[in-house]
């Protein structure tokens, strides 16, 4: 393993800005992969520091192929990490809101720009990402829609889901579109949580990209049991939405099975608990997203629906 | 003659969790029988972009000053981000995106979304749309009017008519699709976007003259018949391939000290600011003016990091080009 210095600049009173990556391998750079590029991606960083921890162990075994690099970036924003702020301190920009960055922009372009430049010729590219709603998830691969994406190369995640997502014009700058405008194959891996680590959902995501990494011949690892991958267009998940503001009580977690006229959660009055609203599963299905908030503004999609017949 | 019927109407009213209420309001001046010409003012969607709200007070004073010369409809929306505006805030809170990145919004979609669609279909068939922006809480700019390239041909001409300095025609690009100017835009709704001025401040000076810029407009739209001040004659610049300006972006972090203020000319390697560091008491950055030109914009908030932006300087062939 080689700890790499990818984008550095110096503070004024903070220590230097600097993003890590770690090296297994040697040869062709083939995949990297991608934590926290938000302050608050705990999980996404999590994700990737075990996901070091066992390559470390893979390359010492002697089990990456000849041949083949793998990049490991488990932070690409720590100043925001240790200052707890979502987006970036000084102006609140979103550094995935910026890529492929600008090398003679401002800070978070050039952030952009400093990490992209060291990542947009790897063959895959893979991403630990969260949504801009707080809530879970089930774990799931989603991919752009932009003429480069490969479904099949998505299935061996052995994920539970690949889901397809249009993109609308302020994803044009995530990471994960301009991988594939660069002719990355590129992947955004969906664990449940983003600010609470979730140990069990951070392992389904490793186990999926070493299991990935095996099938494309890149290490050798022993795959675990995995999914039959289900696809899906995010177009065809069935938002459910708070007709009423309130207190959300949900009585269903992401990845349930749900059943026609099921009640999900309450929308309740803060003041006096009255049941403003029972959200109801209009049809089969399993839970893909669960917003976690206890207050819900109105029309907020508290559950997005994956129906058993869009499968 | 008839007088003018004024309205402050909830266009759109969403219930919040806790006993209250989202309202975004809309004051309405017209006189009936004037015909249905409809000017809108729309301002606060950056709620830390506060230089709009002086327009829309001194609009509505003057108008009511000489009422009789209204002939139509004057719209003014003073606060599209009123959670913005009252927090403090530049984006919408408790949401990740910027307010100005979701249109045209989504009638099915979440709260904001929602917000958006209709801010939309309220202002869609206006004769004329003046958004305006105030840059943010870092930069001051020299009052002016953005125009996407895509509505060069029908927007400059009316642009020209707004009393501004400068009149900066940029690129396209497919993150701004997603901005109310061009959501209106491409819905066949003229739409002005102003930036003058600085983030959480408001310059009188500029709110005079862009109001005096809005009568021109309204004058041209025969909405308002009264006399009207002789407008400025603005800089044009065609800048869609991004070479009539230069960036000044800061080479190290450290404290920036301005030397130029905006509307300044600068002669090309004339310093313009310093960046120095407080705690070793060094200057650990002279900075210079690549270009000769005019400074349009000047940064105001002192802390910078690598890549801050200090300023931007229109280059001098640009306004010869336009004497």
């Amino acid at each position: 393993m080689k700890e790499i210095e990818l984008y550095s600049f110096k503070g004024l009173y903070c220590d230097d800005f600097r993003i890590m990556g770690y090296e297994f391998g040697y040869g062709e750079k083939t995949v990297c992969i991608m934590g926290s590029l938000r302050g608050n991606e705990y999980q996404q960083m999590y994700a990737c520091s075990r996901l070091i921890a066992k390559l470390k162990e893979i390359e010492e075994e002697g089990q990456i192929k000849t041949g083949k690099s793998i990049m490991v970036i488990p932070c690409g924003n720590p100043y925001s990490v240790n200052t707890k702020k979502r987006f970036w301190g000084i102006d609140n920009t979103d550094i995935n809101r910026m890529f492929p960055g600008y090398d003679k922009g401002e800070t978070t372009q050039r952030i952009a720009d400093g990490i992209f430049k060291k990542i947009n010729d790897y063959k895959y590219g893979i991403q630990f990402a969260s949504f801009y709603m707080p809530g879970y998830f089930v774990p799931q691969v989603r991919m752009m829609k932009t003429g480069n994406e490969n479904i099949e190369l998505a299935k061996k995640f052995g994920l539970p889901f690949v889901v397809l997502h249009k993109p609308r014009p302020f994803d044009t700058a995530t990471l994960n579109y301009n991988w594939q405008i660069w002719e990355t194959d590129a992947f955004s891996i969906y664990t449940s949580s983003t600010e609470k680590i979730d140990k069990k959902s951070a392992k389904q995501g490793v186990n999926a990209v070493l299991g990935f990494l095996s099938k494309e011949g890149i290490i050798d690892f022993r795959e675990l049991a995995c999914y039959d991958a289900r696809v899906i267009e995010s177009e065809k998940l069935v938002s459910l939405r708070a007709a009423r503001a309130g207190f959300l009580e949900s009585l269903v977690n992401a990845g349930d099975s749900v059943e026609k006229g099921q009640i999900l959660a309450y929308i309740t009055d803060p003041y006096t608990s009255e049941v403003l609203q029972e959200v109801i599963a209009p049809e089969d299905g399993i839970i893909a997203f669960e917003y976690d908030s206890p207050l819900a503004y109105q029309n907020t999609a508290l559950f997005k629906l994956i129906l058993d017949h869009n499968c | 003659m008839n007088h003018i019927d004024e309205s402050i109407d909830d266009i759109i009213s969403i219930p919040l969790p806790v006993d209250e209420r989202l309202v975004i309001k809309r004051h309405r001046l017209r006189r009936e029988g004037t015909g249905s010409k409809r000017i809108c003012v729309v301002t606060g969607i950056h709620g830390d972009e506060l230089e709009g709200q002086y327009v829309c007070f001194e609009l509505a004073r003057r108008i009511r000053e000489n009422q009789d010369n209204l002939q139509g409809i004057v719209d003014i929306y003073p606060a599209m981000n009123p959670f913005g505006i009252d927090s403090i805030t530049r984006g919408i809170p408790a949401f990740d995106l910027d307010m100005n990145r979701i249109f045209p919004g989504n009638s099915e979609g979440d709260m904001n979304e929602y917000l958006a669609s209709k801010i939309v279909e309220e202002l869609q068939g206006a004769d004329l749309v003046i958004d305006i922006h105030a840059s943010n809480i870092f930069l001051t700019e020299m009052p002016q009017i953005r125009i996407n390239e895509l509505n060069a041909d029908v927007l400059v001409p009316i642009a020209k008519k707004s009393n501004m300095d400068f009149i900066w025609v940029h690129g396209a690009s497919t993150v701004l699709e997603s901005t109310l100017a061009y959501a209106l835009n491409s819905r066949g709704t003229n739409t002005l976007v102003v930036e003058m001025g600085v983030g959480m401040r408001i310059t009188p000076e500029y709110g005079e003259q862009l109001t005096d810029g809005i009568f021109s407009l309204m004058s041209n739209l025969d909405i308002w018949n009264g006399e009207v001040k002789k407008v400025r004659d603005p800089i044009v610049a065609y800048d869609a391939g991004g070479d009539d300006v230069c960036y000044l972006n800061a080479p190290c972090s450290g404290v920036y000290m301005k030397e130029k203020c905006h509307g300044n000319l600068v002669k090309e390697n004339e310093e313009i600011g310093r960046i120095i560091n407080p705690l070793t008491g060094e200057i650990l950055s002279g900075i210079k003016a690549p270009e000769a030109g005019l400074l349009f914009t000047v940064r105001e908030y002192p802390i910078v990091e690598e890549g801050s932006l200090m300023g931007r300087i229109l280059k001098k062939k640009v306004f010869e080009e336009n004497a």
